[in-house]
């Protein structure tokens, strides 16, 4: 990231509370232009509220927020005229036909139709919806849906979009296509802001991410500066049964650098996972099941707050 | 592969205005876009709605202008100098549009931020709350103005309107319906749960002021106890304005000003309340 390029997303002290509850608890962060940067944490992290307060759908409690140096509060059209919104809740309107949802949010820019029939027909085949242009919604899949979602906010040729879980409920086929249009966003140099709860999703999608727990930032990074910092290489996974994970942990509490006991299986962190495994074995200890895997942005979370980021 | 179809190529096939003048186009038009979605979404259900837009005012004028009329004829002579027919149709005209506010108002909101959250998708957009409120309305008068017009001919067909000025009563119906409409609008944006607030509007709103507001016959023949339902009705309102265009039912001037200020203080601050409703909701 060049010095001299400004943020297109500048956050300081960005805070939100609703009467006791504080939802966003101070937040810095900047975001430069073409990056793709994720938001991730379990549900109820901060991360939607943060997106909204971005769009000036949602009024901030505190802190300063900047959207191509604009104040998101005292300039909401500005702000979201340059953006495009894909919401985690669908709000495509499912009586119309699929390409007059394209045109019809075309015309909450201002758009002429002249330029807003081309465009929807171009999105469509961004989309690989050229074949339901004229079904109506209601008779879309889940994914089709999400893809018509993202071509809708395409439509006024954003620099940046926000994507609020953009595969939550999707089949993993159905996730590949749409992980495959957004690097081809990507590609194109709009900058991609990514709320996500997948761990897989973060290390697809984003070049840099913050990793949100009650509002908080607990780490920030690359994901695999992450891994690296917060993570060894390698874990090993073990299942003993429900009832003896616990007092196996006492036995191995020296091997690896780490564990961690959850409710079905026991995580050593350690570089080399298969020498932990002989160490265990050695010690005749016999688990069910092994398994040795590097580590993800799921051990970075596990370790930075206690918890998984799906409960 | 030509520049404009190749996807890799997506963002810049095309030139579009800067943020800044899209935004001030928004904020010039932003209703107007709102408007025309909402009647869009209108014409996905066309014929249904000139089937009513026909069918209505024709079983209402067959059957209460000249099935009931002939009756009413016959024995007190006229009403207010007139034939029944005459002068039940302008009511008949006001009281069916303002119905049609009572749907447009009530579902389609519960609809926007609710069932399908198109007020969600359009708020994330430079649109403001305020202007979909409006929108909202605008594109709900498109479906009063049609149901009007339809009306007004089917009187004028069956020879119930006298006067060149019976036209009048199609500005005249719209106000009415924007008046009942724009603060059931606001009333159903607070709304959380849907069903039965909206079956007491209707039962316990709409009936009595069709039935006792001067519609079926005039207020006072109705005990003074019970005329205050039609003074705080706009359609009690609405019908005498129309009474006055369609056929120059006598009334003082001052009392036509009445109505008319009543109306349009009441279409005002419904607009302003709904304005105010959308722009909390959608800010929560």
């Amino acid at each position: 990231m060049s010095p001299y390029v400004s943020p297109v997303i500048r956050a300081e002290g960005l805070l939100k509370t609703y009467r006791d509850v504080v939802a966003v608890d101070g937040i810095d962060f900047e975001v430069p232009a073409g990056e793709s940067f994720g938001l991730l944490g379990p549900n109820g992290a901060g991360k939607s509220t943060t997106m909204r307060m971005i769009g000036g759908t949602l009024t901030r409690s505190g802190g300063v927020l900047e959207v191509m140096g604009l104040d998101p509060e005292t300039h909401g059209p500005e702000v979201r005229a340059h953006l495009g919104v894909v919401p985690q809740e669908g709000n495509l309107d499912e009586e119309l036909r699929v390409r007059d949802n394209i045109i019809i949010y075309g015309r909450y820019f201002g758009l002429p139709r002249s330029y807003l029939r081309p465009k929807a027909q171009e999105l469509l085949e961004f989309a690989q919806l050229t074949d339901k242009a004229d079904s109506k919604v209601m008779e879309l899949s889940g994914g089709m849906k999400r893809r018509l979602t993202i071509a809708r906010a395409l439509v006024n040729q954003p620099r940046i979009l926000l994507l609020d879980e953009p595969t939550t409920g999707l089949d993993p086929q159905a996730r590949h296509i749409l992980w495959d249009r957004l690097f081809r966003l990507k590609e194109q140099g709009v900058t991609l802001i990514v709320t996500t709860h997948f761990m897989d999703e973060a290390e697809q999608l984003c070049d840099r991410l913050i990793v949100v727990d009650h509002g908080r930032i607990m780490a920030e990074g690359s994901p695999a500066s992450l891994i690296r910092e917060y993570s060894t290489r390698e874990v090993l996974e073990m299942r003993f049964g429900a009832d003896r994970n616990a007092s196996v942990v006492a036995a191995i509490r020296d091997i690896g650098q780490r564990h961690e006991l959850l409710p079905d299986r026991v995580l050593l962190y350690a570089d080399n996972g298969e020498a932990a495994l002989d160490e265990v074995m050695r010690r005749g200890l016999r688990p069910h099941t092994s398994l040795v895997r590097r580590s993800s942005l799921e051990d970075v979370f596990l370790r930075l707050t206690g918890r998984s980021l799906i409960e | 592969m030509s520049d404009a179809t190749d996807p890799t190529r997506l963002a810049y096939s095309r030139a579009v205005g800067s943020p800044i003048e899209l935004a001030a186009r928004a904020r010039r038009r932003g209703w107007l876009a709102y408007a025309e979605h909402y009647v869009l979404t209108m014409r996905a259900f066309r014929w249904p709605l000139v089937l009513q837009s026909f069918g209505t005012p024709l079983l209402y004028l067959v059957a209460m202008g000249v099935g009931l009329g002939t009756l009413v004829d016959r024995g007190a002579g006229t009403v207010q100098g007139v034939s029944y027919l005459t002068f039940v149709a302008p009511a008949l005209m006001v009281s069916t549009v303002m119905m049609g506010a009572a749907t447009e108002t009530t579902y389609p909101v519960m609809s926007g931020f609710k069932w399908q959250r198109l007020y969600y998708g359009a708020s994330a957009t430079p649109v403001s709350p305020g202007q979909i409120a409006v929108g909202h309305l605008l594109g709900a008068c498109v479906r009063f103005v049609i149901q009007a017009v339809v009306f007004w001919a089917l009187i004028m067909a069956f020879g119930a309107g006298h006067s060149p000025w019976s036209i009048l009563t199609i500005p005249i119906a719209v106000l009415g319906a924007v008046a009942f409409g724009a603060p059931l609008q606001a009333y159903a944006g607070t709304l959380r749960d849907e069903g039965t607030a909206f079956n007491f509007v209707n039962r316990f709103i709409v009936m009595p002021m069709t039935l006792f507001a001067g519609t079926f016959f005039p207020l006072t023949s109705m005990p003074v106890y019970l005329r205050w339902i039609g003074w705080v009705s706009p359609m009690w309102h609405a019908t005498q304005l129309a009474r006055r265009a369609s056929y120059g039912m006598p009334e003082s001037w001052w009392l036509t000003v009445v109505h008319v200020l009543f109306l349009v203080v009441l279409a005002v601050a419904g607009v302003t309340l709904a304005r105010r409703v959308y722009t909390r909701r959608l800010g929560e």
